[in-house]
């Protein structure tokens, strides 16, 4: 079966290629990839089971830990009624958190948006030569930590910080506690924290824009906001819309920006939910059922985002 | 005498304007430099620079505030007999931890993903097509919702491993395994089958042709790729956040979050920060001047070379 190894595979004589080396060659790729597969089922596929299984479980009274049960027959409906209650029942408290979460999240991705498009929009169609310097200023932030990050504001908005320094040399009132609990504060720390991952997905899709299409509108006598309207943007949806998942998607797991800028209860976002519930005992299969909740909500844009982004490839390729 | 001229000319030209069918506004360059776009763009880099310059500053403040100016000391780097980096141990613990994740996992995740790429790449089939769909959605998955199934995992049905370093890896591999898994697909992409197919023509076997044809080709994706993970790591803070459970596994992202929120912070936190931000530049920049050596004599710039080092 083997024959020449010249024709084992490739080119156009694969054709005539035996089929045992085809096989032969399948299975070498198959096996290339099987490590990766095996891996990706037992520490992703697995892991999110055993969270179906844990929200299904029951508790262990004695220890307050969960106990998963990993029969689907067996599953208990109890965190799932525990958690239902929590939101819409008599005595509800995260019906109100979820909705600041989706109105935080909401603004503070629109201002991401608001606030990178422009400067993405700058660098890549005017910088011209100084395009590296920018696109380094850009991609800085990028490469600093999270903490990093907030620790800045943390330092800049204490009640005895630059910023009240600032504001008070200029005039106004110096003696704002920007770190009391406001929701001004989380959804600059979220716009902050979250703005160079928009920037950089909004930089390359523009930057991917064919510059005689520009060009070609503006010769047939738009003016430059026209062409703008009529060509860049239309042209940089998919950018927008992928620029925003990737704001979006992190924001809504977010518990460590409205803990570092804020601390109280009355900022905190679904992500604080889960957390607080994973680490008190008695609480993690809600925690679980929450979770779950939070991803069957978002698997549509998942899934819409790693077909737009696996698209682009594939044309850009 | 002469101004008169030119205003009467002024004039003139006013009102052949304004007599002129056509824009009422004075017809302007098109072509002009867009200052307000400039100016824009100069104010967000200055709003996004300028707070982490000032923490960088306030890590070598001579006092303990993190707000307020009090001079120059290298006291929270080496000279604090506690509490500075060089003498306390558990800001040590930290680095090392960070650094330890940081090198376990890419050099696990980065095999792992250039194989598994390779493989999907020509392995075309419907269970193929799965695995890259499971690895893609591990790649935009909420981390807080990874990070949890991660925590149940090794509490209850993984058990033997315990929360930790080991932990902490595996977890880490896997959020990040997508990174070689990306880049590598889209650089199999580009090259196309030409040169595979040739080296199959000339004899190679399947094997061969991955380690004299592939991998060569591939090197500067698989470098792109170990940079990006190894500074994700770094700078990773939920999914560490969620498995280490004690000193000697937390490493310097958790230990800023849980120092500030435990209202213990000072310039020591800000010097840890300087320091994991000082790893990442030089990863950064000797990740950005090997890809340069790799693609010389390719076409593409700078600025491409910058965007695939930041992952896009």
């Amino acid at each position: 079966m083997a024959g020449p190894s010249v024709l084992r595979f490739g080119g156009q004589r694969t054709k005539a290629a035996p089929q045992g080396a085809r096989q032969h060659n399948r299975f070498f790729y198959m096996l290339l990839a099987m490590p990766g597969i095996i891996w990706l089922t037992v520490l992703f596929i697995v892991p999110f089971y055993d969270v179906l299984a844990i929200a299904g479980g029951r508790l262990d009274f004695l220890t307050g830990s969960p106990v998963a049960v990993y029969n689907p027959l067996n599953w208990s409906h109890a965190n799932l009624v525990q958690t239902w209650n929590g939101i819409f029942g008599a005595t509800a408290f995260q019906l109100p958190i979820i909705w600041r979460t989706i109105w935080y999240t909401a603004v503070a991705s629109g201002l991401c948006l608001l606030i990178g498009y422009p400067a993405a929009y700058f660098v890549a169609r005017f910088a011209g030569r100084r395009k590296a310097l920018f696109l380094v200023l850009l991609i800085a932030p990028f490469w600093i930590s999270y903490m990093m990050r907030m620790l800045a504001w943390i330092g800049l908005l204490q009640t005895n910080g630059y910023l009240n320094k600032f504001l008070g040399a200029i005039g106004l009132p110096n003696d704002i506690n920007w770190l009391g609990g406001h929701w001004y504060t989380v959804v600059l720390g979220l716009v902050y924290g979250y703005i160079p991952y928009i920037i950089l997905v909004l930089y390359a899709g523009l930057d991917r824009i064919d510059g005689s299409l520009l060009e070609a509108g503006r010769d047939l006598g738009l003016s430059r906001a026209e062409t703008f309207l009529k060509v860049t943007l239309p042209l940089s949806r998919q950018p927008i819309l992928t620029g925003m998942l990737i704001t979006v998607l992190p924001m809504l797991g977010d518990y460590y920006t409205n803990q570092l800028l804020s601390g109280t209860p009355r900022t905190a976002m679904i992500g604080n939910v889960i957390q607080t519930q994973l680490g008190t005992n008695g609480f993690q299969g809600q925690g679980a059922v929450l979770s779950l909740l939070v991803l069957a909500v978002l698997v549509i844009p998942m899934v819409y985002y790693v077909r737009a982004t696996s698209r682009a490839a594939r044309e850009a390729s | 005498m002469t101004t008169a001229a030119t205003t009467q000319q002024a004039a003139a030209t006013e009102a052949a304007r304004a007599a002129r069918p056509g824009p009422r506004w004075p017809k302007r360059n098109p072509w002009r430099h867009p200052w307000f776009l400039e100016s824009f763009t100069w104010l967000y880099l200055i709003w996004s620079l300028l707070p982490i310059g000032l923490a960088i500053l306030f890590s070598f403040n001579s006092g303990k505030s993190q707000a307020v100016w009090q001079g120059f000391s290298w006291r929270w780097y080496l000279t604090d007999p506690v509490l500075s980096v060089a003498h306390s141990n558990v800001l040590q613990l930290a680095v090392l931890q960070t650094l330890k994740l940081s090198a376990y996992t890419t050099l696990i995740a980065v095999p792992l993903g250039v194989l598994f790429a390779l493989g999907i790449h020509r392995w075309r089939t419907r269970t193929g097509a799965t695995f890259n769909f499971v690895m893609l959605l591990s790649f935009v998955i909420p981390e807080l919702i990874f990070g949890v199934a991660m925590f149940f995992v090794f509490t209850s049905l993984f058990s033997g491993i315990s929360l930790g370093t080991l932990a902490e890896t595996l977890a880490l591999v896997t959020w990040n395994v997508s990174w070689p898994a990306i880049i590598v697909q889209a650089r199999l992409a580009t090259i196309g089958n030409s040169y595979s197919e040739a080296a199959a023509d000339l004899g190679c076997n399947p094997f061969q042709t991955m380690y004299r044809v592939w991998l060569p080709l591939l090197s500067p994706a698989i470098l792109a790729s170990a940079i990006l993970v190894f500074s994700t790591v770094i700078d990773d803070f939920v999914i560490v956040d969620l498995l280490s459970n004690s000193a000697a596994n937390t490493p310097m992202s958790v230990y800023i979050y849980a120092t500030q929120r435990g209202g213990n912070g000072g310039p020591a936190l800000n010097a840890l920060g300087t320091i994991m931000l000082i790893m990442s530049f030089v990863i950064a920049i000797l990740g950005y001047i090997g890809y340069r050596l790799m693609t010389r004599g390719e076409r593409g710039t700078s600025t491409d070379a910058l965007a695939t080092i930041a992952g896009s």
